[in-house]
């Protein structure tokens, strides 16, 4: 397969998880002020401000709009063309990745990110996003997950369905860890108590945010504890969701594609993804909070993008033209 | 649907529908009887889920008169343009002949240059057409084909003479419409065809694979066949992707490729891998910054030697350009004649030289009268429509020809032929053109009918995409002995 055929799969589908990501997190901030709604202390401003910050975005924020409100967040997010990270930017350079490798996706495939593109480019898009945005950012995760459906029923299990695979799932894993980063980043109001009502509603949207909330209920009996929501997202080996899940997932695509043994390495990508997948076998949720939450998942971070330059170095080294994308 | 086409104007044409107000041309009745009972719900019906189709397949071109560079679709008219079988077997052997001679002549200026010594084309002519390339004087191209791929223009006169207009024989475009207008319609309207007996187009991705393998170098047995294309941004990206996705090929841009000790190699996750057949859409000037253009970003440094060593094969060929050189076109005819002792089957436009000094006169005189066109020129640029344009204009080109008549050629307009369209809310006469697609491998290949263009415009004479053309299905249809009266 051509280098940079990988490298545009690769994107393509990072893309499109990290638009389902950001329709993700604001989603469920929206439902979170709903939660509040007839919490006195309900501030929006404060409610907002951490999504924001977890997508690194303050400043671009604070260039484009007078002050922070749910409405500018939301556009901010979803149909703003000047932030790189928007869901409609993260679209478009999806659909323009599939652009470059039609030949090498299925019709269907592109079909459905072009789908999506047009419905975000669209008025009707836009009007929906005001008139029904949890309608909107529905459309667009299921859109992602037909997508991902799509893609696994019409495309050759080869070493470009390796690359997809991959994408989508460093980037959910970057994502996961962002979106329970994002506790970190909320204060709780003045006068609440860490576990009390406020504090354990944020640690439920942060599960429902990774889809996670019902299967969480499933495992741990009682009290949704910080503990056992950071343990769950972060080294649960079986939720599709889980950090692990995702790097024990592409480690094995990652070796899929160059042949080698899972207990072996054939190159630095595949040395540093066993060994990130090592860490999250052993550690404890006891060593992550001796260590600090938010400081354990900006060090994943962190790897994650060293694991991603490896990879291009290692499959797309013959390419004369780097890839601009922010990891 | 039997209203809209009541009023309809035949007009001071050749229509391709109707012999005269009323009276449909046999190998309409039926599909004007389809249309007849088709209600105007229904037909907006259609026309939007071809539009949608369409869309949603990205089936689109970029139109580059705007910073964002625009994906448009190439509006589609639904309405079907018909050709008879006996017409067009006319039509193909016309095509057969004319590229047999143009493959003869390219072989002929780039060896003996017999057609100039016997002075049936004057020198100077060829030695300065712009894509004459004096570097392959004696190359031996792979099979000894030059022209691989050819479009060429074809319209008809008031009396419903075909006519060639002009070859594309360097990168033609617009294949894919074709061969996606046929699956919109076979989805929009699938019962038609079962009541019409319409030659298939769908094997055109398989005769062009087997064409590309048919000219691989001689000791490769299992050729690696890529396309070569400018990139994303190029007006024709889609279809390369179509073609090459059809095909099951790669797709590749210059900075894909790397050329070494004479072969060129393609670069992938497995390191670099030889590469036999390209199948280029760019033109010879770009293809290698150290032959042609230096500062072409899009080519492969290298592919020419490669090619010069028959390490791999190039479609089309380099150097194809001259022929397509419009006043290299003046003298096809003489061509006919010289290399096949024939007489053209498919005649030419009259043309007019300017760089032969009576007809110089003549066009300057009558410029209000004629088409004006740059020589290596397309796409509806460098050309003028002598009886559009304002009188400023007209003496800019007066100008342009009185200083470079070797540049320009002048034409007669004509009257294109005109197709039912549906325009406005009804149906109106639109003119429409030809472009067949022929293919050059083991044997000469045409996919049967080829892109009907219509300018949508009401009485545009100009039917290229980026003037506000569109385009329609094309039929060939066979007499109708297999009658299977399937209700629609």
């Amino acid at each position: 397969m051509l280098s940079r055929v990988a490298d545009s799969l690769y994107w393509m589908s990072r893309y499109i998880e990290r638009a389902e990501n950001n329709a993700r997190l604001a989603d469920v901030n929206l439902q979170f002020l709903v939660d509040l709604a007839n919490q006195p202390q309900a501030d929006t401003q404060q409610q907002w401000n951490p999504i924001i910050s977890s997508l690194e975005e303050n400043e671009l924020f604070a260039s484009l709009y007078d002050k922070l409100n749910g409405k500018a967040a939301i556009d901010f997010v979803s149909l703003q063309r000047k932030n790189p990270n928007s869901i409609y930017s993260c679209l478009s350079l999806a659909r323009e990745n599939a652009r470059t490798t039609r030949e090498q996706i299925s019709s269907e495939m592109w079909e459905q990110i072009n789908r999506l593109y047009l419905f975000v480019k669209s008025d009707s898009g836009k009007k929906l996003l005001r008139s029904s945005p949890f309608e909107f950012f529905k459309r667009i995760t299921v859109g992602s997950h037909l997508f991902q459906g799509i893609t696994d029923a019409t495309m050759t299990h080869g070493e470009g369905w390796d690359f997809i695979l991959i994408g989508k799932l460093l980037e959910r894993a970057d994502c996961t860890s962002r979106i329970l980063d994002l506790k970190y980043h909320i204060l709780l109001p003045s006068g609440e108590k860490v576990g009390g009502n406020i504090d354990t509603i944020q640690w439920m949207a942060v599960l429902k945010s990774c889809s996670a909330l019902e299967a969480f209920r499933k495992i741990y009996v009682g009290q949704v504890a910080p503990w056992k929501v950071a343990e769950f997202i972060i080294t649960h080996s079986a939720f599709p969701r889980s950090i692990r899940f995702s790097v024990d997932c592409f480690d094995a695509a990652l070796h899929h594609i160059s042949g080698s043994a899972e207990s072996k390495y054939a190159n630095e990508a595949e040395r540093l993804s066993g060994r990130l997948r090592s860490d999250l076998d052993y550690v404890t949720i006891g060593d992550i909070f001796n260590f600090g939450l938010h400081e354990y998942l900006e060090q994943i971070q962190k790897r994650l993008v060293e694991i991603s330059a490896a990879m291009h170095s290692t499959y797309c080294a013959g390419m004369m033209h780097e890839h601009s994308a922010t990891g | 649907m039997g209203d809209f086409f009541e009023g309809y104007e035949v007009g001071d044409f050749f229509d391709e529908m109707f012999s005269a107000p009323g009276a449909v041309r046999p190998h309409y009745a039926k599909l004007l009887g389809r249309f007849a009972e088709m209600k105007p719900e229904e037909f907006e019906r259609k026309r939007e889920l071809a539009a949608t189709t369409f869309l949603q397949q990205g089936i689109t071109f970029t139109v580059y008169n705007d910073d964002q560079g625009t994906e448009r679709i190439f509006p589609f008219d639904l309405i079907p343009r018909i050709i008879p079988a006996p017409e067009w077997d006319v039509i193909e052997r016309g095509l057969v002949q004319r590229i047999t001679a143009l493959n003869l002549f390219l072989h002929d200026i780039y060896h003996g240059q017999d057609i100039l010594r016997d002075g049936v084309i004057p020198k100077q002519i060829v030695w300065e057409a712009a894509d004459f390339r004096p570097e392959f004087m004696y190359f031996d191209v792979p099979k000894n084909i030059y022209i691989h791929l050819c479009g060429t223009d074809l319209v008809r006169d008031e009396k419903g003479n075909y006519l060639v207009l002009e070859d594309n024989a360097r990168c033609p475009s617009g294949v894919s419409y074709l061969l996606e207008n046929r699956q919109v319609m076979r989805r929009v309207f699938p019962n038609l065809f079962a009541r019409h007996r319409v030659r298939p187009v769908e094997d055109y991705s398989q005769e062009l694979l087997n064409m590309l393998h048919y000219i691989a170098p001689e000791s490769v047995t299992e050729p690696t066949v890529v396309l070569l294309t400018p990139g994303i941004h190029n007006s024709a990206y889609f279809e390369h992707s179509f073609l090459a996705r059809s095909m099951g090929i790669e797709i590749v841009e210059g900075r894909d490729l790397m050329a070494a000790e004479g072969k060129v190699f393609m670069r992938t996750t497995k390191g670099l891998k030889r590469v036999d057949v390209i199948y280029r859409r760019i033109n010879d000037d770009f293809l290698d910054p150290q032959v042609f253009r230096k500062e072409s970003g899009l080519g492969v440094s290298g592919l020419v030697e490669a090619y010069r060593q028959g390490n791999i094969s190039l479609a089309n060929s380099i150097g194809t350009g001259v022929a397509d050189d419009k006043v290299v076109y003046y003298y096809v005819p003489e061509m006919i004649r010289y290399y096949l002792d024939q007489d053209p089957i498919l005649p030419n436009v009259p043309t007019y030289l300017a760089s032969n000094e009576n007809e110089l006169k003549y066009i300057l005189e009558n410029i209000d009268k004629l088409v004006i066109k740059a020589a290596n020129e397309s796409g509806g640029y460098g050309m003028l429509i002598g009886s559009q344009a304002s009188k400023a204009e007209r003496e800019r080109f007066r100008e342009k020809v009185k200083r470079n008549p070797r540049n320009y050629v002048a034409q007669p307009i004509i009257p294109l032929s005109r197709s039912p369209s549906f325009c406005d809310e009804s149906i109106q006469g639109r003119h429409v053109d030809l472009r067949p697609y022929i293919l050059y491998g083991a044997k000469v290949t045409i996919v049967p009918g080829g892109l009907t263009r219509v300018a949508l415009r009401q009485g545009s004479l100009v039917v290229n995409s980026s003037q506000g053309g569109g385009s329609k299905d094309t039929w060939i249809v066979d007499d109708d002995e297999r009658s299977n009266g399937v209700a629609e």
